[in-house]
């Protein structure tokens, strides 16, 4: 059992792949007292659930499942003396002052001071409310994330036959998982007039065992008053609006609904914290130090991510520096303001310091072929497609920063003349 | 005989579009992939196409019900559905340690299914009788 300290270097909240990877940043920083917590039985995060292959690409070189990749992590913290790992605990409130209260079955309520906080909560799944569907309310209709839980850890399965609304990577996996586990997919109807989830998961989820995508597709109404019998879908217009008079029942008893994360921000939110409405998680600083001095934050809590592994690559660097000024060290303040320009949904960190070389992730708005990515006038990055589902990293060298003495700049995604 | 075949490529977000024509058993042409990668994924799938197969065993004792599993390489694509039904009653009693084999050449194919997870157990209350 973990026998608490009163006061922690670092304390991080969340033992996902963004809070595993920010305890390795904090140690390799030199910090000696490193506290991660979190709520479920043990350390993963929703990696757990996650059993298929296709993890860990960039940063191992191999295709691990969620899994293996969270054991990589595990082991390596657990083999790291001065980490204290805490299960079963939830972090219930921080104080501006750092004091971080939290509550556990095997230590009660307790009250720890910390030297820096990183936020690692993760993210939970838009659910049927996110989206108005008319109907019912019965039984059986259920997240993709819900169900991928039920079936890969607690040998639960959702139905017999089962509608997947949304095309989010979730929705197509659970599609070849469930169709595995002997259960009959329908089909995926997707509203959009494309695929949100990757070409790969397109192939090897849904082609492979014939499952239809329907695209352009919602679904109109939901029957059954105790459980799911059928559901009404129907093609969709330019507007989005669907079209009844084409519209057709598939039966069914049970309905998966995988339409996008949003990051956990109870805790932020509580913080009063500087939100970004566009990602859903806090405004951070180029070491990704939120509004409130000493707090940082990383992974699917800052914004969503569809790679592991730059959730890795994001908070070993958060957890750096959550080190650093736990120990004392304060990097410059950043004095200059990174803005989303043409076809950029947003890009995080929200602010630059010329003092070292930046990570900037962002996400475009459309799907865009033969394009330059630009920074003001210092940088050009051409690119032969960006879409909205794929996140772009973006690596700015100090020298080039070095040579601005702006405020603002901006980042477009533009397209290539000469293409 | 001369078919031709549509393929997309899943090796990169590009996803180009593939026609690959074929005579009798050989491939003649390749169309409309952008680099290299594309054409060997092309020939594979198009000669022998195999998919990594991950899926669950039943765990007694453990601190989940299911220990997820995977073949320890890519098996032939038709298989996919005898191998993960050939697992359906299979039940394995923790603790396990994650990479260990769970069932030796799985249907005849010289793939090993191994553990993606270590299990540990957890003291039932029945053990303490
Ligand atoms: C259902 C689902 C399926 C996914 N499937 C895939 C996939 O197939 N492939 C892929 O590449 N990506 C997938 N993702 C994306 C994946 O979440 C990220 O790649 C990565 O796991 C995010 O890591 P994280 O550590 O930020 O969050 P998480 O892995 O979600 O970890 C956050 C942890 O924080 C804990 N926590 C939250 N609040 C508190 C609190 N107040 N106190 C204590 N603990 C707390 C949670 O219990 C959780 O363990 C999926 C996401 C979801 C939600
Ligand atoms: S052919 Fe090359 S560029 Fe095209 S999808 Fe395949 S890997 Fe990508």
């Amino acid at each position: 059992m973990t026998v608490l300290q009163a006061h922690y270097d670092v304390v991080i909240v969340g033992g996902g792949p963004a809070g595993l990877a920010a305890a390795v940043g904090a140690r390799d920083s030199g910090c000696g007292r490193i506290l991660i917590v979190d709520r479920e039985k043990e350390m993963g995060g929703i990696l757990n659930q996650c059993i298929h292959s296709g993890f860990g690409l960039h940063n191992f070189k191999e295709e691990l499942t969620g899994p293996e990749y969270a054991d990589r992590f595990i082991r390596r913290v657990r083999s790291e003396p001065g980490i204290d790992i805490l299960s079963e605990s939830f972090i219930l409130d921080i104080s501006p002052d750092l004091r971080v209260t939290l509550m556990g079955s095997s230590i009660g309520l307790v009250e720890i001071r910390a030297g820096a906080v990183v936020l690692a909560m993760g993210a939970r799944e838009r659910a049927r409310g996110a989206i108005r569907t008319p109907g019912y309310r019965p039984a059986g209709v259920m997240t993709a994330g819900l169900a991928q839980r039920m079936v890969n850890m607690e040998g639960l399965l959702p139905g017999k036959r089962i509608a997947i609304l949304g095309s989010g990577d979730i929705g197509l996996i659970m599609a070849r998982r469930l169709t595995l586990e002997g259960c009959e997919v329908t089909g995926v109807y997707e509203i959009m007039p494309y695929c949100n989830g990757l070409t790969r998961n397109v192939v090897q989820c849904l082609k492979d065992f014939d499952i239809p995508l329907h695209l352009s597709t919602t679904m109109a109404f939901i029957h059954g008053r105790d459980r799911v019998q059928k559901v009404t879908l129907a093609p969709v217009a330019d507007d989005c609006q669907p079209q009844l008079a084409k519209a057709w029942d598939v039966d069914c008893d049970t309905i998966l609904m995988s339409i996008g994360l949003i990051p956990e921000n109870e805790l932020s939110r509580q913080l009063r914290l500087q939100m970004d409405p566009i990602t859903g998680g806090p405004r951070v600083s180029s070491t990704l130090e939120t509004s409130l001095p000493g707090v940082f934050a990383c992974g699917n809590v800052l914004h969503i991510h569809d790679l592991v592994d730059y959730v890795t690559e994001e908070s070993m660097r958060a957890g750096a520096f959550a080190g650093e000024l736990a120990q004392g060290r304060r990097r410059p303040q950043d004095n200059i303001e990174l803005q989303a320009g043409d076809n950029v949904r947003y890009c995080v960190p929200h602010t630059l310091s010329p003092d070292r070389e930046i990570s900037v992730y962002l996400r475009c708005i459309r799907p865009q072929r033969d394009c330059i990515l630009r920074l003001g006038n210092f940088l050009e990055k051409p690119l032969r497609l960006v879409i909205p589902s794929e996140m772009i990293h973006l690596t700015i060298k100090p020298e080039i920063l070095q040579r601005f003495y702006g405020t603002t700049l901006r980042i477009d995604i533009v397209p290539r003349e000469d293409a | 005989m001369k078919s031709q075949i549509e393929l997309v490529c899943i090796c990169c977000p590009m996803g180009c579009q593939m026609q690959l024509h074929v005579e009798g058993r050989a491939i003649s042409e390749i169309e409309g992939n952008t680099c290299k990668i594309g054409l060997n994924y092309a020939r594979q799938e198009c000669i022998d196409p195999r998919r990594m197969l991950s899926t669950t065993v039943a765990c007694k004792n453990g601190l989940w019900p299911r220990l997820p599993v995977k073949t320890a390489e890519a098996i032939p694509k038709a298989m996919m559905g005898e191998i993960a039904r050939s697992l359906h009653f299979l039940a394995v009693t923790a603790p396990v340690e994650i990479g260990a084999v769970i069932v030796e050449n799985i249907c005849g194919t010289s793939i090993n299914v191994v553990a993606t997870r270590s299990m540990p157990k957890v003291k039932l209350e029945a053990d303490n009788n």
